[in-house]
């Protein structure tokens, strides 16, 4: 079977991490607390259940009739002089981005969280035309200090310590080693003052689209998305066209739910709506507002009808913080910008399935992701549907000439009994190549004991039986 | 009633004991058992692998043996999961589409068969040890099954069960994922192991003898004094 270089990279990162006892505490015990205050967050709703349902309903009618609400969208948001950008790629939506930024002569660009942002690598293309950019957000900016992407799509720093962030402050920014979170909070946010004001265009991402209103609802905890807005001339909002909900109270289900299943709080603290750039008469807010629309294969997820309900997603996290895969192996070996779950899912849809089936083939299918989903997303049978894909695409000669072979031995029982027999027979000799190159069962052996084959079977006790 | 065994390989293999004992309670329970010699496997390895063709091979003569049996019970939530949810997904749009809709009403896995199907909770068991419930995927998420068990684990005299913190927490064997990505199994093997020790229970208990081959892998390897034990084995003890 040849693997991709992705998939042989995800297995070497997993080889490292999996053994790292650190990483594992740290990341079993933060999601731990996250588990905790999400239930208890959860159980305030009067029925989480019916209210996952209700979500569910809403974006399969968002995501059904996508057309038409990003029109009125559109027709909206321009009517109040935002102006809208179609990016049907990648490179397209960077080209519009530094396009804005050049006609604009900016030289600082402050930015607030957007994972869009980092599936189109916006900050490096903005870096190498010699453009600064700051990220605002606490955990984006640590991780932009320490040039790595976020860990995770909602908490970006969550495998760093205060010792950790410490560290890096001290060595980034000149201060005085402190392990008192307000403390680095202040140090970074003195940091962050100075460029929010001289920054000439703020970039946000955007948590949902209102069809109904024309309006971008951006929802965080720290009031850095506010003030990348608010400040700068120029905003310029990137993203994905499934973020659309058809109308304004769907908000009144969906901020709730994002804030519980994201982060396990009630509700996020700074909850804004952005409409468009300043109106006249109102003495606040950009000169230029900018709304580009991202593609970037999510129509291809449209188009099929399987597995398009991966567009419902909210970008929660929820997936990620109940996998067990990812809690193992942590967001970074997935070496793509989506990871967990919904990553499996996607991102062979995003990037190229032989590339990234591997994702998909890395899972136990214990269904906690789907189970978890505030908008029932049907996750862990996706991957099932990505790997029957693959192998139907382009089968590995060797892995189906092996189901075959087992197909034919299962299904003549004289045969499969011998082949019982057989393996009764080499157990003894077992020992001899355990752990070897020439141990069959390897893979399991390195860390695992194999069950013996037991002298008599269930079949032969059955048949001795009658 | 005729009760039709459904024994997956590795309980036929390797824990005949879970097969043994599943005859053993439902004979007392006075219901003619079966079971076909000439069924080995229910196809999973090659259909959780999406190789969806060389698993029907197999699938499509388990389903013609099976479709006219009033109930198939299996000791696994995991090949029971794969004869009631994905054979009629598999069999989807062809011919024995209608066939695997039938079979799958008429599949049961163990524990819930004895509660959901026959009422039975109380079989006269007894276990003197402490336990702890590991709730095996399949059964648990694709199965709906949680209660079951529990409640014929709190008939059994003698015994204490202890519930560990992330019952619901994937042992990591996951089938062919065991062997594709060992690293990650072992990992969440191993996060799994260390809750069950925590309730300094004895035994960690299952409906599914893959998670506990998978489990017990590790605690041997490891020179850990807990043991596992099928649920059915426990069942039968008198």
């Amino acid at each position: 079977m040849s693997a991709s270089s992705q998939a042989r990279d995800f297995s070497a990162k997993a080889r490292v991490i999996t053994r790292d006892l650190r990483h594992r505490g740290l990341i079993q015990t933060a999601l731990k607390k996250y588990e905790v205050a999400r239930g208890r967050k959860a159980s305030a709703f009067n029925d989480w259940q019916s209210a996952r349902q209700a979500a569910a309903e809403t974006k399969w009618d968002a995501i059904n009739h996508l057309d038409t609400y990003l029109e009125e969208l559109v027709a909206k948001l321009e009517a109040r002089g935002t102006k809208v950008h179609w990016a049907s790629t990648a490179t397209q939506a960077r080209e519009i981005i530094l396009g804005i930024i050049k006609s604009k002569n900016a030289r600082c660009i402050i930015k607030s969280k957007a994972m869009t942002a980092e599936e189109i690598h916006l900050n490096d293309a903005m870096e190498k035309q010699g453009y600064e950019v700051v990220e605002s957000d606490l955990g984006e900016y640590i991780v932009q200090l320490r040039h790595e992407p976020p860990y995770h799509i909602v908490f970006p720093a969550m495998h760093l310590t205060r010792d950790d962030i410490s560290d890096l402050f001290q060595r980034e920014l000149g201060s005085a080693p402190t392990r008192e979170p307000e403390e680095l909070t202040m140090i970074a946010r003195r940091a962050l003052r100075k460029k929010y004001l001289a920054a000439d265009i703020g970039i946000t991402g955007a948590n949902f689209a209102i069809a109904e209103t024309g309006m971008i609802s951006i929802t965080e905890n720290e009031g850095n998305a506010r003030l990348t807005a608010a400040l700068p001339k120029t905003m310029i909002s990137l993203l994905g066209i499934e973020k659309v909900l058809p109308k304004m109270e769907d908000l009144a289900l969906f901020l709730p739910m994002l804030a519980t299943a994201g982060a396990g709080q009630a509700i996020t603290c700074y909850n804004t709506m952005y409409g468009g750039p300043r109106q006249p008469g109102e003495s606040d807010g950009p000169e230029e507002y900018h709304v580009v629309l991202l593609d970037n294969r999510r129509t291809e997820l449209l188009a099929d009808p399987e597995q398009r309900d991966a567009l419902h997603c909210i970008r929660c996290g929820a997936c990620l913080n109940v996998c067990p895969i990812f809690r193992n192996v942590g967001g970074h070996t997935y070496g793509t910008t989506y990871s967990g779950p919904i990553g499996s899912v996607i991102t062979p849809h995003l990037r190229g399935l032989q590339d990234w089936k591997h994702l998909s083939a890395s899972s136990s299918l214990c269904g906690a992701c789907t189970e978890t989903c505030p908008v029932k997303i049907d996750l862990h049978h996706h991957l099932l549907h990505n790997r029957r894909n693959a192998s139907v695409e382009k089968p590995s000669s060797l892995e189906r000439f092996a189901y075959k072979m087992f197909a034919f031995v299962a299904n003549r029982p004289g045969l499969w009994q011998f082949s019982k027999e057989i393996a009764r027979l080499l157990q003894p000799l077992h020992p001899l190549v355990k752990g070897t190159a020439l141990d069959p069962a390897k893979s399991w052996t390195a860390t695992r004991e194999l069950a013996p084959v037991a002298d008599e079977s269930f079949k032969e006790w059955w048949r001795n039986r009658r | 009633m005729t009760v039709t065994l459904f024994i997956p390989c590795f309980v036929d293999s390797l824990y005949p004991r879970v097969g043994i004992s599943m005859v053993r309670i439902l004979e007392r329970l006075g219901h003619r058992v079966e079971c076909p010699e000439d069924i080995a496997c229910c196809g999973q390895p090659a259909f959780n692998s999406g190789y969806w063709d060389e698993s029907r091979l197999i699938a499509g003569p388990v389903l013609e043996k099976l479709k006219n049996k009033e109930a198939v019970v299996i000791a696994s939530g995991s090949c029971g999961a794969m004869l009631k949810v994905f054979y009629p997904q598999m069999f989807h749009g062809l011919p024995q589409e209608a066939d695997a809709n039938v079979l799958s009403k008429k599949v049961w896995e163990f524990s819930d068969f004895l509660v959901a199907k026959l009422g039975v909770t109380d079989l006269g068991a007894k276990f003197p040890a402490k336990v702890t419930f590991h709730d095996g995927c399949h059964g648990l998420r694709e199965l709906g099954i949680k209660k079951s068990p529990r409640r014929l684990l709190e008939k059994v005299q003698g015994i204490e069960l202890i519930e560990m913190a992330d019952a619901e927490t994937c042992c990591g064997f996951g089938g062919t994922f065991a062997a594709k990505f060992p690293m990650i199994s072992t990992a969440m093997g191993e996060v799994k192991c260390t809750s069950a020790a925590e309730t300094s229970a004895d035994y960690i208990v299952s409906n599914d003898s893959s998670c506990l081959m998978h489990i017990q892998g590790l605690l041997s390897r490891q020179g850990k004094p807990l043991k596992t034990i099928h649920l059915a084995e426990i069942l039968a003890q008198q």
